[in-house]
Parts: C-alpha cells; structure tokens; sequence
C-alpha cells in the first residue's frame, strides 16, 4: 500500500510504517471471520432463548466499530501511555468487578456481569489485559533494581485478581490469569528452581481440587470416562466434527447451532467444523497459530524489558484462551468455559480483546532509534 | 560494552521514560533480563507451537474420512450411526446376514403443533403405533421422544409426507437373516444393539464389527439345506427330542453345514428357548456308543500289537466287579478284528482296549483331540468328560464308547483324522484364500491304518451284516460306523432314551467328506420293527442326506462293480 509516503511523519503516517502490518492484518482477518460466524451461529441460538433471530448479530455490528477505535486508538499509544492505561484500567476494573461481587447480575449461578443502562458488561474481560500489563511494568522494575519491589507487587495484584475471579467465581479465567502471570514470571527470569517448585504445586493443587472441589471432580471425571456422567455438549462437539468431515456439511447445514446453548461462545469452532469442515478449522487454527508465533518473534525482537514481557504477556493470554477452548471443542481438555478469542460473540469480550489486540500493536511497533546492541537499528527503519 | 560504570553513576531517569525511548547506561542489567527472556520465549513459542499442532491432529483425526472408523469406535455404542456389520455369505456368496437400513421416528413434542390430530396421522401409516403410548409421549412436554421403531422405507417417506414439524428420523439398521433357521446354530445372531450374542456372530463379533468385505464362511446352504430337511424329517419319524448333524471336508477341516434341532429364528430369538438355542453339535457332550470302536480300533491297529486277523475271545461276557459287559449282537465266539468292528463287539472291543492298557487309550484319544476343547471359531464349545480316576473297568467301557462323553464336533474331527490318510484336521467355518490354508496338522495315524480303518467302516456300510448298510448310497462307498448309547441320566443308563448316531465318510476309497448324524431319543416305528438303534434311524437319515448331497459337491461316482470287487477284496484279507 503506498497510501502513506515513508517521508509521511503524521501521526497516521507513522503508525503505518511502524505497526506490525502481518499482525494487525491476521487480527483484521480474525475479525471478518468472526463477524460471518456470528452470523451464521447465533441466529438460531437466539431464537431457541425466544429472541429475535438477529439479536446477537446486531449487537455485534454495534458493538465492532467501538472495538475497532479502541483497537487502533490504543495502538497509537507509546508504551508509557499503554502502561498508564494498563493501571487505570486496572484500578477501574478492580472497583467494578467489586462491584459486581455486591450488586451484579447472577448468570448460570455465578456473578459476572454488570448492568449499565441496557448493556451488560463483564469486567473481568478487561481486568486480564490491564493486569498483565501491569504485572509486565512490575517485573521489570525488578530487574531494573530502581528499589521498587516489582515481583511482590505483580504477584500482589495477580493473587488479588485471581482471588475476586475465583469468587464470582470463574474457575477458568483464574486458572488462565494464573498460568499467563505464571508464564510471564517464567520469562522475567524466575530461576528454574522455583518453576519447577511451582509446576510441584501446581500439579499438587490440581490433585487436591479434584479431590476436593466437586465441581473440578465432575469436570474430570466426565472428561477422563465419558460414561460417568452428562458429556453432552462434548459429544455434540465432536460428533459435529465428525459430521463436518473435511469440507463441512455447507454453511447453514449445521445442527449443532441447534443443540449446544454455547454454539454462539464456547462452543463456535465445532460449529465451524461443522458448516465449513476441517480445513477452515485448521486455516482457523493457522491465523491463531501465525498470531501467537509472529507476535512472540517480534516480543523476542523487543529491546527493553518492558515491552518483551507485556507484549509476550498478552501474546499468552490471547493464545491460550485460543488454544484452550479449541482443545475443549474438540475434548482435549476438560470442559472450561473459555471463549475463542475474536470468534465467539461477546460485547465484553469484543471490547476487551480489541483492547488487548491494540496494546499488542502498540507494544510490538518498531520503535527506531531504542535500540542498542546496534544490531536492530538498521532493521527499524 | 562496559557498563559496570554507568551503573555506578545512579543517573536519575523517570521511570516511565525507561523502555520506550531507550537509556543505554542501563541496558547491562537490562539486557541480561532480556537475552534470558529470549530464551524463554523460545520455549513458550515451541510450547505454543505444540499445542497448535495437538488441535491440528486433533481436527485431522476426527474429520477425515479415512479416520473415521477408528474415531467411531472410541465412541459410546449408539451415539452415531455406527459401521455397517459386515455381511456374512456362505461358501457361494449366497448371503446369510446383512443389514436392513431402518429409521426410527423421533420427536420434539414442544415442537408438534397438533398432538391428536398427530397421533392420528400417524396411526394411519403405522398400523403398530400404540396410540395411548404416543399420545402420553407427545403430551410430556419433552425435547426428545422416540415413538416409533424400525420403520420401512415406505413407511418413512409416508410420515414425512404428513409435513408434521418436530418429527425426526434417526437411520438405525437391522441385521437380517433371509435364511430364517437355516444356519440358526452356526451364525447365530445379534441383540438390537448389533452385538454378537451367538454363532458366528459372537465368535467373530470383532472382524464384523469392522465392517468391509463380507465373510465368507465354509458352509454350502444347498448341503446344509439337505442335512437340515433331512434331519427335521428324521426327528418327525421318529419322535426325536433333537438332532444333531455335521458335513465336514476331511481333508482340510471345512465345515460345509452344521445343523442341531430343534433350532430358532435369529430374526426373533427373543421368543427362543434355551433348547432351541443349544448347539447339540459343539457344545453337547454325548457319549457315543459304538461309533467309538472306530478309534479303539485304530489304536489296536497303528499300535501295531494286533492286525485285521488277530482274534480276540469274545465268547463269554466280561463280568468286571458289579458291571457286565455284553454284546449286542452276540456271536458268543472268538472274533478277528475286522469282525468285532463289523459285528460291533463291546466284549472284543474290551479285550483289544485292554491290550494296549489306560495309559496308551489315553494318549490316543488326547492325540485325537477328545480330551480337550476343539478349536473353532463358535464360543459354544463344550468341554469333553471323562472318568477320574481312569480304571481298567473305564478303559474297557470308553473302548466301545461309554463313559466318555464328547462334543460330535470332536467326533467329526477326530474320525475326519483318521480317514484322511491320518493328518489331523483343524477345524473351521471361515473360507480362508487357498494360500492362508492352515499347514496339514501332525500324523497321527499311518497311512495304512487310516486305510484299513476306511475299510472296515466300508464293510460296516457295505456289507448286508454291517449295521450302517441303510447308509449305502450305491454308486459313493460310504463308509461309516452307527453308535446307539442309552442316555444317562442322575448317574444310571436308561434303557427308553438313547443317542442313536452315525459318523461317515465317502467316497472309501479317497474320502472327501465326513457326516455326522445324531438323533436324541428316537423312538421305535413300526417299519423299523421298533427299534431306536442308529443302525435303523441315524444310519438311514445319513444316507439320505449323502444321496441328495454327493452329487452337488461334485463325488465322482465309482461303478458299483468295481466297489463291490474292491469289498470283497478286502473281505478277502479277513
């Protein structure tokens, strides 16, 4: 595109020679998908809860400019502005998901959502990209030795998130908080002792929830033996695949869409598998796979600290989220309640991501002139 | 770089300034954090990468079709619409089992409109429909109600004419069995499920399951057809609780028709009795009788200790403890072995069992292999009996076939052993490619035992003296040996119930089959001057069927003359 003159030095201007281009055009690309998806899954969801057939498409329409600006909005950031929006962020969603704990909506037993005029909002969406980002500055004020106890504050504000999270409670999105903050520790240096006493514990934890924790009990269970209890929305899934085969039964053939409440969220990409088969699922899996990958080549390119573990941070809580919840559709893992990032419908979690998606952009932009080993100096320009 | 010294200074620098416009005097430490960074990036990276390709293979293995099967079978029975069970066809293709596509007629009563105008649009179609049930089933209100079973084709195109919405048809298969009873014992059948629960069906559930080719198996519905008619004629004559009946190759184990009466519709086994469904031929133990003389006999010949023309005293019955050994058809005189076999002499049998002593006896028959459970692909498979301790009163009682009790399959095998030159067989009801031939088994008995053994049961049938002469179908030399034993029951011999059977091979001379015929219980006629003996019931039977058999498996006649000229030949080494 020569739309912008190199020589162009306008804010746009900049932005455009600058911007990760591959990424921003895969997320570009995620979107669109995500959008037809929409539309091709809800439609009957809706219907089955007696709504108008188009209810979730039209919100969604509504709702993706919004994302959009805040994306490139955001993207436009320096990084200082992105960790000055990170805490206020995450101030703000601290207070709101407070908030929600003592006011909110209960949903399928759990206290999630937020009611604000008409719309309702789940602050925990935008909670994990403020903490990550957050925890991002802290780790590396650590290392920079400025006498800020930066690893105690990050893992401070992290157990205070995954404590509010479990509460609600949202077991997944504790469990993702916790092992993105895990994976972000990991690269900030955590010596390797303490990874290996901590996957110790972890693996501990993991037996003592499923001893002790029902609700993990069953999960398991019904994953591990598929005969011990309601496997329903898995089965449905993979039969839907099945169904799919490799070219799919045609767009609007499905009847998964029919069966699974979740087709429209969690349960999208056997819907996907389905209607378009195997092969748009694996081109699906390719874009997450080129986004997560392309993302962390160019966090590994990152010359300062900061934007290294933010950018790889948010690279992990996007490609894990991805990553999990195809796992599941497709029973490799327990069920979770996780959304496919872009692809699933969700106001909340459109925002959030396009949030995410434009710190990412922000982060990973060519910064010439940082750099200082002089050996990328060259290649910013 | 040097850098210790810029660390020194402790140069103020806002912290939100560091990172983005970048302060080389303290990148040491900095840079240290990130190339370990890096590092560890690779290995989230490499992680990521795993876990993308997990979900590739993931999707690869369920979606595609050439992994559809496996992926299938992971599933709980029912949750799809499983392989189609393979087919089973006989000897000649001529199908046995297959699978009948049927729907069943489901429901989404929230989404019918009209319940009783439903119930009764469908009771139009579906004459079996029960109405209450259906009408019950549509008003509970329920996603998902199954109202009907097994719809034919016609009646499902019908119903969907109606147009009624919230009406579903799952595809189901039925296996089905065009031949009704024909080979109700040998293939067996399957529950509503498909799952092998007898027969073949059970026996090789796992190579159906997988679907694909047809099996075939060994048997010749046309010779099984001949075997079974002519059996259901024999248990109507004479008044027979069951009959039991086999047509095996000799030479190579095959079973060509397998038959026990009374037997059983595998398309509604459910009404089936427990005796109609037990396999008198693999899973019954019987004691033979005489048709054991067979095997006494080719012991005392291949142990070499006796010929033809030894003689053996068979004067005066044997009184051993509290029991009589008697003969039949007593001659009250010493008898050479030819004539002890012919004339059927417990006494003389006795003697020559004693010859060779316990021990001997029991090699051979565990040789033959009576004493232990034949291999064969049906899991109805009895297990033979004999008496422990094994005596001197036993061996002189299993010499002419009591108290030892075997499987006629057994039987079949071992006397097929015998005759075939002296291999032994193994076996079968599954056509294997002329290369998976399994090899000939061991010798067990030289060649020219084996051929005087065909012999002296071609004297049996062939002579106006032998007791199987109602077998001879002129023209096929058949040879055989008849055994009538009484029946035991709560541990004494009744004297009204006997197992009357008849094992033979044709032609003598270069046997190619063996038949097996077994009546229980055969009741005395009139035209048989009242007697029950194999000689008058299971004899006759045989014969019958090898008439109407020889000439479809293709038995070159041999002109009487010559075998008559070949009896008396053999008459003549007497």
């Amino acid at each position: 595109m020569s739309t912008f003159a190199r020589t162009d030095t306008s804010i746009l201007g900049q932005w455009w020679w600058t911007v990760d281009r591959w990424i921003l055009g895969a997320i570009g690309l995620l979107i669109i998908v995500g959008t037809l998806l929409t539309l091709a899954a809800s439609p009957s969801v809706a219907e089955r809860i007696n709504m108008d057939g188009y209810f979730f498409v039209k919100k969604h329409l509504m709702l993706l400019p919004v994302g959009l600006v805040i994306m490139f909005g955001v993207s436009l950031a320096p990084p200082n502005l992105v960790k000055r929006l990170a805490v206020a962020l995450l101030v703000f969603s601290f207070i709101l998901m407070l908030l929600t704990l003592t006011i909110g909506e209960e949903r399928n037993g759990a206290q999630r959502w937020l009611s604000l005029g008409g719309m309702s909002l789940q602050p925990s969406e935008f909670l994990k990209p403020a903490l990550i980002v957050f925890a991002a500055w802290m780790f590396s004020e650590q290392n920079r030795a400025s006498g800020v106890p930066g690893n105690l504050i990050a893992l401070g504000a992290w157990a205070t998130a995954a404590g509010m999270l479990a509460m609600q409670p949202d077991f997944g999105q504790a469990f993702l908080v916790t092992v993105v903050i895990g994976g972000m520790f990991f690269v900030a240096g955590m010596p390797m002792i303490l990874v290996g006493g901590l996957l110790a514990v972890g693996a501990v934890g993991g037996v003592f929830a499923y001893l002790y924790v029902p609700h993990v009990t069953s999960r398991i269970d019904r994953f591990l033996d598929p005969a011990s209890g309601d496997t329903f929305q898995v089965n449905t899934a993979i039969n839907a695949f099945r169904q799919g085969g490799p070219f799919g039964r045609g767009p609007g053939e499905g009847v998964v869409k029919r069966i699974l409440p979740d087709a429209h969220t969690d349960y999208i990409f056997a819907v996907v598998g389905e209607e378009f088969g195997a092969i748009a699922c694996l081109l699906l899996v390719s874009l997450f796979a080129f986004i997560v990958l392309r993302g962390l080549a160019r966090a590994f390119a990152a010359e300062d600290h900061f934007t290294q573990l933010a950018a790889s941070g948010l690279i992990f809580l996007f490609g894990l989220q991805a990553a999990i919840n195809m796992a599941v559709n497709l029973n490799l893992l327990p069920s979770k309640g996780m959304t496919l990032p872009f692809i699933s419908y969700g106001g909340s979690s459109l925002l959030a991501l396009s949030l995410t998606a434009g710190m990412i952009l922000a982060l990973l932009r060519r910064r010439p002139g940082i750099a200082i080993g002089g050996a990328s100096v060259g290649r910013a320009t | 770089m040097a850098t210790a010294p810029y660390r020194k200074q402790r140069v103020h620098v806002p912290s939100d300034m560091v990172g983005s416009e970048g302060q080389p005097w303290l990148s040491g430490r900095n840079n240290r954090a990130i190339d370990l960074g890096r590092n560890r990036l690779l290995m989230a990276g490499a992680i990521f990468l795993f876990a993308f390709s997990a979900i590739g293979v993931r999707l690869v293995e369920l979606a595609m079709p050439f992994s559809q099967q496996k992926g299938m079978m992971q599933l709980a029975a029912g949750a799809l619409a499983p392989v189609e069970r393979a087919d089973i066809v006989d000897r000649n293709g001529i199908v046995i089992a297959t699978n009948l596509k049927t729907a069943s007629l489901e429901a989404d009563t929230t989404e019918v409109p009209d319940h009783a105008l439903t119930v009764e649009r469908l009771a139009d179609e579906l004459p079996t429909l029960d109405i209450k049930r259906a009408g019950k089933q549509l008003a509970s209100g329920r996603r998902y109600v199954v109202l009907h079973n097994d719809l034919s084709p016609r009646q499902q195109a019908a119903i969907n004419m109606l147009g009624i919405p919230g009406l579903r048809f799952v595809s189901d298969e039925r296996r089905i069995y065009p031949q009704d009873n024909l080979t109700a014992h040998a293939v067996g059948y399957v529950d509503v499920d498909n799952n092998g629960l007898a027969g073949i069906e059970r026996g090789l559930d796992e190579r159906l399951r997988q679907g694909g080719a047809s099996l075939q198996l060994t048997l010749d519905l046309r010779v099984q057809h001949a075997l079974r008619d002519e059996m259901l004629q024999a248990v109507a004559r004479f008044s027979a609780i069951g009959a039991a009946g086999m047509v095996m190759d000799v030479n190579n184990g095959e079973v060509l028709a397998l038959a026990s009466l009374p037997d059983f519709d595998p398309n509604g086994k459910l009404n089936n009795t427990d005796e109609a469904q037990f396999n008198r031929i693999t899973l019954g133990s019987y004691e033979m009788g005489s048709t054991f003389k067979v095997f006494n006999t080719a012991m005392v010949l291949d142990s070499g200790t006796a010929g033809l023309n030894d003689v053996f005293d068979a004067t005066d019955p044997i009184r051993i403890s509290r029991f009589t050994i008697n003969d039949f058809h007593a001659k009250r005189r010493p008898m050479s072995v030819t004539e002890i076999f012919l004339y059927s002499s417990n006494i003389g049998s006795a003697k020559m069992a004693l010859q060779i002593g316990g021990k001997g006896q029991k090699d051979f028959l565990e040789k033959l292999g009576l004493m232990r459970r034949p291999e064969f692909e049906l899991r109805e498979l009895g297990e033979p009996s004999w008496p422990r301790p094994w005596g001197e009163i036993s061996t002189m009682t299993i010499s002419y076939g009591h108290g030892m009790a075997v499987s006629p399959l057994q039987m079949g095998v071992a006397v097929a052993s015998l005759v075939n030159g002296g291999r032994m067989v193994r076996p079968t009801l599954v056509s294997s490619e002329p290369g998976e031939r399994p090899e000939p088994g061991p010798q067990v008995v030289s060649e020219t035992t084996s051929k005087q053994i065909r012999y002296l049961m071609r004297l049996v049938v062939g002579t106006p003296e032998g007791t199987g002469k109602q077998a001879d179908v002129p023209g096929y030399e058949v040879a055989g040996k008849t055994g009538t034993a009484d029946k035991q029951q709560a541990g004494r011999y009744r004297k009204d119930a006997r197992i009357s059977s008849f094992v033979g091979i044709f032609p003598a001379s270069k046997p190619r089959y063996l038949i097996f015929v077994m009546l229980d219980e055969p009741k005395g006629i009139k035209e048989t001057f009242n007697y029950a003996t194999a000689g008058w019931t299971a004899a006759p039977t045989a014969g019958s069927v090898i008439r109407r058999i020889a000439p479809m498996l293709g038995v070159a006649p041999i002109p009487v003359e010559v075998d008559g000229a070949k009896l008396a030949a053999f008459g003549g080494v007497n």
